[in-house]
C-alpha cells in the first residue's frame, strides 16, 4: 500500500516535470479562474498553443 | 530591496551544537580533501577525493554564502507576491512547485559546455580546472545566476538585455544585445565543430546521429496528431528508438556498401550540420525542435545520473598529473599559458554567461516565492558545476598518452600515427600505435587520432566507466551511446540557438524594414535564418578546414565571449545593488565581475597580439602572408592561406569587439554607480512594486 503510493508520487512527479499533464492543470485552471468566459481549448489545440508560445525565447543553453 | 526588513532566509535556526559540529566536520573534511588533492604527488589519484571535495566546498558555498546573499544582500521576501502569482495566466506565468522548477531551469541550463571545456581543459592537469570549477561555481557563477534570478524575477520577468537598457541606459542595452547575438553564432560554430568531428570517417556515429532526426520528427508527429501531448510516451517510444540506433549503427558498420554512405570528411559534414541546420530553422518547431528537445533532455538527465551512480560506484583512479608542463602556453589541444586560459577553456561549469538568459526572462515567470530562488538560481548552477567535475573525472581516468593523442590535433602532433605517438611519448605520456589500434578497434572506430574537440574522448572516458558499472563490457556501445548522447543535445542547442538569434535579427531588421519584423512572413523567416546559418556555418566551416584542428581559434572565442556575457550580467547586478542602496554588499558581484574583466581583456589582448602562431590571430596571419610572399608553401596550402588569412583577420576582430562591448558595460557600471552614490540623477530603479503574496497563506507546499 505504501510502495502503491510512492510510486503513485513518483508518476505524478515525473508527469509533472515532463509537461504530460499540462492540458489536465490547464482544465483545472481554466474551470477555476475562466469556467465563465469561454469553452476550454481541445487537447489538440491546446498542445499546440502551448508548444509555439514555448519556443518563441531562450529555452536551452550551451 | 523594500523597506519593511524581509525575514531573514532561512529563518535564522537557532544555532544547536551538533548543528555547529556538523558543519564543522564538514568544513574540516572538504579542506582535508582540497589539501589532499592540492599536496599529493603519487603517479595517480583516486577520483574519491575530487568528489568529496566538491561536494564539501558546494555544502558550505550553499549553507552559508547562498544564505547570506539571500537574506543580506538580495533581500529575499518570501511575503512578497512573485510575477506568477500577480500575473497567473495560466501561459507564460504559472505559479510552479520549486522542484519542478528546479527540474526545467537545470535542464536549460546544462548543455554540452560543462561536458567540453573540462575535458579541454584536463591538457593542463587535473587541478587547475577543478579548483577552478569549484571556486568559479561557488564565488562566480551561482551568485550571477542567483542575482540575476532575483533581479528579474523583481522585474516581472524582463530579460537580460531589457534590464541592461532599463538600468544601464540605451548605450549599455545596445551592447548587451550585440554581445549575445555574436555569442550566439560562435557558440553554435563551435559545437557543430565538436559534433562533426566525432562524425568524420565513423559511419556508426554518422548513421545513429543522423537517425535521431527521423526519430524526432515520428516524435513530433505522435505528439502532434496520433496522441496529443502525450510527452511521456513519446519520449519513451523515441528513447527506445534512440537505443535501437545505436546499436542498428554497429551493425551498418559491418556492412561494406551501406558503410559507405555515411563515411565523411570533416568538410563534408559540416555542409551537411550546415543544411540541417537552415531546414531546423525554417520547419515548424513541433517536428523537428520542441519532440528532439524532449528526447535529448531525457537523455541528458539519464546519462548524467548514471555517470555519477558510475563514479560513485567505480571511484576510478585519476591517471592525469595534477599538473602537466603544457601550463607554460605549449599545448597540443589549445595554445594558451594557464593564466589566462584555464578561465576561458572551462567557461560552463564554473561561470556560465549564457544561464543570465535562462534566469532572465523564461524561469522568472514559474517561480512560486521568493524563498525559491536561492535553491533554484544558487543550487541549479551547483549542480552544473558538478557535471563539469564529473567531465574532468572521466577525461582525467584515460591514460594521458591516450587523451593527448585523441585531443591533438595533426597539425600539433603530426598526421601519421607513429608520428603523433612519438612526439606524444617525447613529452613523458608513453602510448604506443598499437594501443590506439586496440582502444579504436574496442570503440568500433577505425581510428581515435586527431579526434579534437572534447567529445571522442570524454565519450571514451564514460565509455569505459558505464560499461565496468554497468554493463557487459559493450565498450563499442556504451562509446557510440555516448556519441549519440552528445550529439543530441549539441543538435538541440543549434536548432534552438539558430532559431533564437533568428528571432532577434529580425527584431532588429524589422526596425529598417516592418514585415522583416513579423515572425509568420515566410520570406521574411527564410532570409534572416539563411543568414545566420550562414554566419555559424562560415565559422564552422573553417573550423574544419584548420591545420590546427579549428578547436584552437574557435573555442578560446566561445570562451572569451561566454565570460563577456557574465560580465554583462554581473555589471547589471552591480548596477543594480548600488542604485538600491546596497553599496557596501556590491562586492559580491563586483569582485567575480573584475576576475571576468581581467580574464577575458588579458585573453582577447594574447588572441589579437601574442607573437606565439598558436594563440595570436594577427601573427598567425602574417606568418602566413609571409610564407605565401616567400613561395614556401606547397599548391594546396597556397590555395588554402588566403582563406586562412581572412578568417584570423576575423576572429581577431571578433576577439577586439568582445573586448570592446566588455569594456563599455564596465565603463557605463561605472559612470552610473558613480553618479548614484554622488547623489546625481540616473535611470530609476525599474522594481515592480510590492505587493503582498497571498500564497503564504493558503498554499501549502508539497
Amino acid at each position: 500500500m505504501q510502495m502503491m503510493k510512492l510510486l503513485r508520487k513518483l508518476i505524478n512527479a515525473v508527469r509533472r516535470l515532463s509537461g504530460d499533464d499540462a492540458y489536465e492543470r490547464y482544465l483545472q485552471h481554466f474551470q477555476a479562474h475562466h469556467a465563465s468566459e469561454a469553452e476550454p481549448l481541445n487537447r489538440k489545440t491546446f498542445f499546440k498553443l502551448e508548444q509555439e508560445r514555448k519556443w518563441n525565447g531562450i529555452r536551452r543553453c550551451c | 530591496m523594500s523597506s519593511t526588513q524581509p525575514p531573514s532566509e532561512p529563518a535564522a535556526p537557532a544555532r544547536t551544537l551538533s548543528g555547529v559540529l556538523l558543519w564543522v566536520l564538514v568544513a574540516g573534511t572538504g579542506a582535508f580533501a582540497l589539501g589532499g588533492i592540492a599536496l599529493h604527488r603519487g603517479e595517480t589519484i583516486n577520483s574519491a577525493w575530487l568528489l568529496v571535495a566538491a561536494l564539501c566546498v558546494y555544502a558550505i558555498g550553499y549553507r552559508f554564502y547562498s544564505a547570506f546573499i539571500a537574506a543580506k544582500v538580495l533581500g529575499i521576501d518570501p511575503t512578497r507576491a512573485t510575477p506568477a502569482e500577480r500575473f497567473n495566466d495560466g501561459r507564460d506565468f504559472v505559479p510552479t512547485n520549486k522542484w519542478v522548477v528546479f527540474g526545467h531551469h537545470f535542464a536549460a541550463i546544462a548543455g554540452p559546455g560543462p561536458l567540453v571545456g573540462p575535458t579541454l581543459a584536463a591538457q593542463f592537469g587535473y587541478l587547475p580546472g577543478t579548483l577552478w570549477i569549484l571556486i568559479g561555481a561557488v564565488l562566480g557563477g551561482c551568485v550571477q545566476d542567483f542575482v540575476t534570478l532575483f533581479f528579474s524575477t523583481r522585474r516581472d520577468g524582463r530579460s537580460l538585455g531589457q534590464m541592461a537598457r532599463d538600468e544601464l541606459g540605451p548605450i549599455g542595452g545596445a551592447a548587451a544585445l550585440i554581445g549575445v547575438m555574436m555569442i550566439m553564432i560562435i557558440l553554435i560554430a563551435v559545437l557543430g565543430l565538436v559534433v562533426v568531428n566525432a562524425m568524420k570517417h565513423s559511419p556508426w556515429a554518422t548513421s545513429t546521429i543522423a537517425a535521431t532526426i527521423p526519430i524526432a520528427v515520428l516524435v513530433g508527429l505522435y505528439m502532434r496528431n496520433i496522441r496529443p501531448g502525450r510527452v511521456l510516451e513519446a519520449s519513451l517510444i523515441g528513447v527506445t528508438l534512440l537505443l535501437f540506433a545505436v546499436a542498428g549503427g554497429g551493425w551498418l558498420d559491418h556492412q561494406e556498401t551501406l558503410r559507405g554512405f555515411f563515411d565523411y570528411d570533416a568538410t563534408h559534414l559540416a555542409y551537411w550540420i550546415i543544411g540541417y541546420g537552415f531546414a531546423a530553422a525554417v520547419l515548424p518547431v513541433w517536428l523537428l525542435l520542441a519532440p528532439r528537445d524532449y528526447l535529448s533532455t531525457f537523455m541528458k538527465l539519464g546519462t548524467i545520473i548514471a555517470l555519477a551512480i558510475a563514479i560513485l560506484m567505480l571511484r576510478p583512479d585519476i591517471k592525469m598529473p595534477a599538473f602537466t608542463q603544457f601550463i607554460d602556453g605549449s599545448g597540443p589541444i589549445f595554445g594558451g599559458k594557464l593564466f589566462p586560459f584555464v578561465f576561458i577553456t572551462i567557461a560552463c561549469g564554473a561561470i556560465s554567461g549564457f544561464h543570465a538568459l535562462i534566469a532572465s526572462g523564461t524561469t522568472p515567470k514559474l517561480i512560486s516565492s521568493e524563498r525559491d530562488m536561492r535553491m533554484i538560481g544558487y543550487g541549479g548552477m551547483m549542480m552544473e558545476s558538478f557535471v563539469a567535475i564529473m567531465a574532468m573525472i572521466a577525461a582525467t581516468v584515460l591514460d594521458p598518452g591516450v587523451f593527448f593523442a585523441i585531443n591533438s590535433p595533426a597539425g600539433a602532433v603530426g598526421a601519421e600515427a607513429i608520428d603523433a605517438v612519438a612526439k606524444i611519448s617525447s613529452w613523458g605520456f608513453p602510448v604506443t600505435v598499437e594501443q590506439m589500434q586496440n582502444l579504436a578497434q574496442q570503440m568500433g572506430e577505425a581510428s581515435l587520432f586527431a579526434r579534437t574537440g572534447g567529445a571522442p574522448s570524454l565519450a571514451v572516458g564514460m565509455a569505459n566507466l558505464l560499461s565496468s558499472a554497468f554493463g557487459a563490457g559493450l565498450l563499442a556501445m556504451w562509446y557510440h551511446f555516448a556519441i549519440m548522447f552528445e550529439a543530441l543535445f549539441i543538435l538541440t542547442t543549434l536548432d534552438a540557438g539558430t532559431r533564437v538569434a533568428r528571432f532577434m535579427l529580425q527584431d532588429m531588421l524589422g526596425n529598417i524594414y516592418p514585415p522583416l519584423g513579423r515572425t509568420s512572413w515566410y520570406p521574411g523567416v527564410l532570409l534572416t535564418s539563411g543568414i545566420v546559418v550562414a554566419a555559424w556555418g562560415y565559422f564552422l566551416y573553417m573550423g574544419t578546414i584548420d591545420p590546427l584542428g579549428g578547436i584552437n581559434s574557435l573555442w578560446p572565442l566561445f570562451g572569451i565571449s561566454n565570460q563577456m556575457l557574465a560580465a554583462i550580467a554581473l555589471c547589471v547586478g552591480t548596477t543594480i545593488l548600488i542604485k538600491s542602496g546596497k553599496a557596501r554588499y556590491a562586492w559580491v558581484t563586483a569582485v567575480p565581475l573584475l576576475w571576468l574583466v581581467i580574464i577575458t581583456s588579458s585573453a582577447a589582448w594574447q588572441k589579437l597580439f601574442s607573437p606565439d602562431l598558436r594563440i595570436g590571430f594577427i601573427a598567425h596571419a602574417n606568418d602566413l602572408a609571409d610564407k605565401i610572399a616567400a613561395g614556401v608553401l606547397p599548391p594546396d596550402k597556397a590555395l588554402q592561406a588566403p582563406h586562412l588569412i581572412f578568417n584570423d583577420h576575423l576572429d581577431a576582430l571578433l576577439a577586439a569587439l568582445f573586448m570592446l562591448i566588455n569594456w563599455v558595460m564596465v565603463f557605463e557600471t561605472i559612470r552610473i554607480s558613480t553618479r548614484v552614490l554622488r547623489g546625481r540623477t540616473c535611470p530609476p530603479l525599474t522594481e515592480s512594486a510590492h505587493e503582498p503574496s497571498r500564497l503564504v497563506e493558503d498554499w501549502v507546499r508539497d
